[in-house]
């Protein structure tokens, strides 16, 4: 399959923040393939690992973050274990993540970044992940309420999940960690 | 053997079954452990995906208590056990990202608590002789299929957990207890765990395939270590019956639970009254040996 990238995307590569996020080089990709073989779901999306590697390389810019593939990603590092090269693709598909969420590029069915965002909240609020409070502000979110309803009764049921949310955590150091990174960062 | 034992969030919702099983067996195994106090959230699944500071500095929290108890951490949790990794490789070989936890964290951490699965120490620390004699029920020949998702043995270099393509640790404890661990195709091919709320169709499909596969070598249930995997493939046979057809009735079952009963636990126990899909006639196969 071609690989095409607009002309004019040369100047405004993206590849040099890639690499300033994740710290991975991907020069030394070889285009072997293994990466997309080995991806569960690369034959369910529009792009595949080994193509976002080669435009990278071809100096793509942001039109790259609004992949469908940088939100598929099951992040299950199948690709990175099979690299001849050693090329931490999970870790390039992470700092993508946190750029399209920085330019707020195009999300694909799945609002990956909502349901991140809430159960990272949970974490911040409670130190511990809260399934039920994060399943129901996705739904709100999203406005999925039917979808997957018929297993919260079920699993309630079988005490398959929380009702209330964990007292357990040492809430302070998590607020702290929060509070501490996001200090730093505006320094 | 004594380890300090981080539970994971999971384990007081979603895994509340595989907590009630760990700490069942345990004991009876000599294995002592102790809850770091305060435990909190290693940050798995969504916070490398936002800001790899704040994924490795929630784990380092943790690691951070445990390294303070002076014990090895023992994880039931394969997520967990991925993070926790990840945590002490990045803080170990990047200074820079040392310096910045460190910070978050108040207190200097160096990545230097061991970081353990149950499974790993049943076979290493244990030894399956010692584990034999403990025993009191077999499988009776039950055919299993262990599954090992991602989370335990990838990426290699960070996991070394067995072997990345063909691990076997989970088999051998399977063949231990009396019973035929499968040689089968999919044991790290990934069920979509982490898509589960967000791309529900995609993970139809990738839990389908593994099912499948599982059935077609002739699988009676399919054990599993983590978590995510096992409500995943376990819930969503529902979904794939209603979007394919196919029935499977393919019970997912902790390897804790049929180590639990082995060891002469009940069902009640062991949580295995909370698995969706039915278990009653792997427990039937096994148990018409016990009352024989």
């Amino acid at each position: 399959m071609p690989i095409r990238i607009k002309k004019e995307a040369v100047k405004r590569g993206i590849i040099n923040r890639v690499k300033e996020i994740s710290g991975i080089d991907i020069n030394t990709c070889l285009q072997c393939k293994k990466c997309t073989n080995g991806c569960p779901v690369s034959g369910y999306t529009s792009s595949s690992p080994s193509e976002i590697i080669k435009k990278l390389q071809l100096g793509a810019g942001e039109e790259l973050l609004d992949s469908e593939i940088i939100w598929t990603c099951v992040s299950c590092a199948t690709c990175f274990s099979r690299c001849p090269m050693e090329i931490d693709m999970g870790g390039v598909m992470d700092a993508l993540r946190v750029m399209a969420a920085e330019t707020g590029a195009a999300k694909p069915d799945g609002n990956m970044p909502l349901m991140n965002k809430i159960l990272l909240g949970t974490i911040k609020t409670f130190g511990r992940t809260y399934d039920l409070g994060a399943m129901a502000l996705y739904k709100a979110g999203t406005a999925s309420y039917m979808k997957d309803m018929d297993k919260v009764p079920m699993i309630l049921k079988k005490g398959k999940i929380a009702l209330l949310p964990s007292q357990g955590a040492d809430k302070k150091m998590v607020k702290q960690i929060f509070n501490n990174l996001e200090k730093a960062r505006k320094k | 053997m004594k380890y300090a034992y981080f539970p994971g969030c999971s384990a007081e919702s979603t895994a509340r079954d595989l907590y009630l099983s760990t700490l069942a067996v345990a004991p009876v195994l000599g294995i002592e452990f102790i809850e770091p106090a305060g435990w909190s959230c290693c940050g798995t699944t969504m916070a490398h995906q936002v800001d790899h500071d704040l994924s490795v500095s929630l784990a380092a929290a943790n690691l951070l208590k445990v390294k303070d108890m002076g014990l090895d951490m023992v994880v039931s949790c394969a997520s967990c056990y991925s993070r926790m990794k990840i945590a002490n490789h990045e803080i170990s070989t990047h200074p820079k990202t040392r310096e910045i936890v460190s910070a978050a964290l108040g207190r200097d951490y160096d990545g230097s608590v061991k970081v353990r699965h149950f499974v790993e120490i049943i076979i290493e620390d244990m030894g399956l002789a010692a584990f034999k004699k403990a025993l009191k029920h077999s499988l009776q020949g039950l055919k299993v299929a262990s599954y090992y998702g991602c989370l335990l043995v990838r990426p290699p270099e960070i996991a070394s957990f067995d072997d990345p393509e063909n691990p076997v640790y989970m088999d051998k404890i399977i063949n231990a207890m009396g019973g035929v661990g499968l040689d089968w195709p999919h044991k790290v091919e990934c069920c979509g765990g982490s898509l589960t709320l967000t791309r529900s169709d995609l993970v139809v499909k990738l839990s389908e395939t593994i099912i499948a596969m599982a059935k077609d070598s002739g699988a009676q249930c399919i054990a599993v270590a983590c978590p995510m995997c096992q409500i995943n493939l376990d819930m969503r046979q529902d979904d794939i019956l209603k979007t394919t057809g196919h029935r499977y009735n393919m019970p997912i079952i902790y390897i804790t639970q049929l180590m639990g009963l082995c060891l002469g636990m009940s069902e009640q126990a062991l949580g295995l009254n909370k698995l969706i899909i039915s278990p009653r006639e792997t427990l039937n196969f096994i148990q018409s040996s016990i009352r024989s």
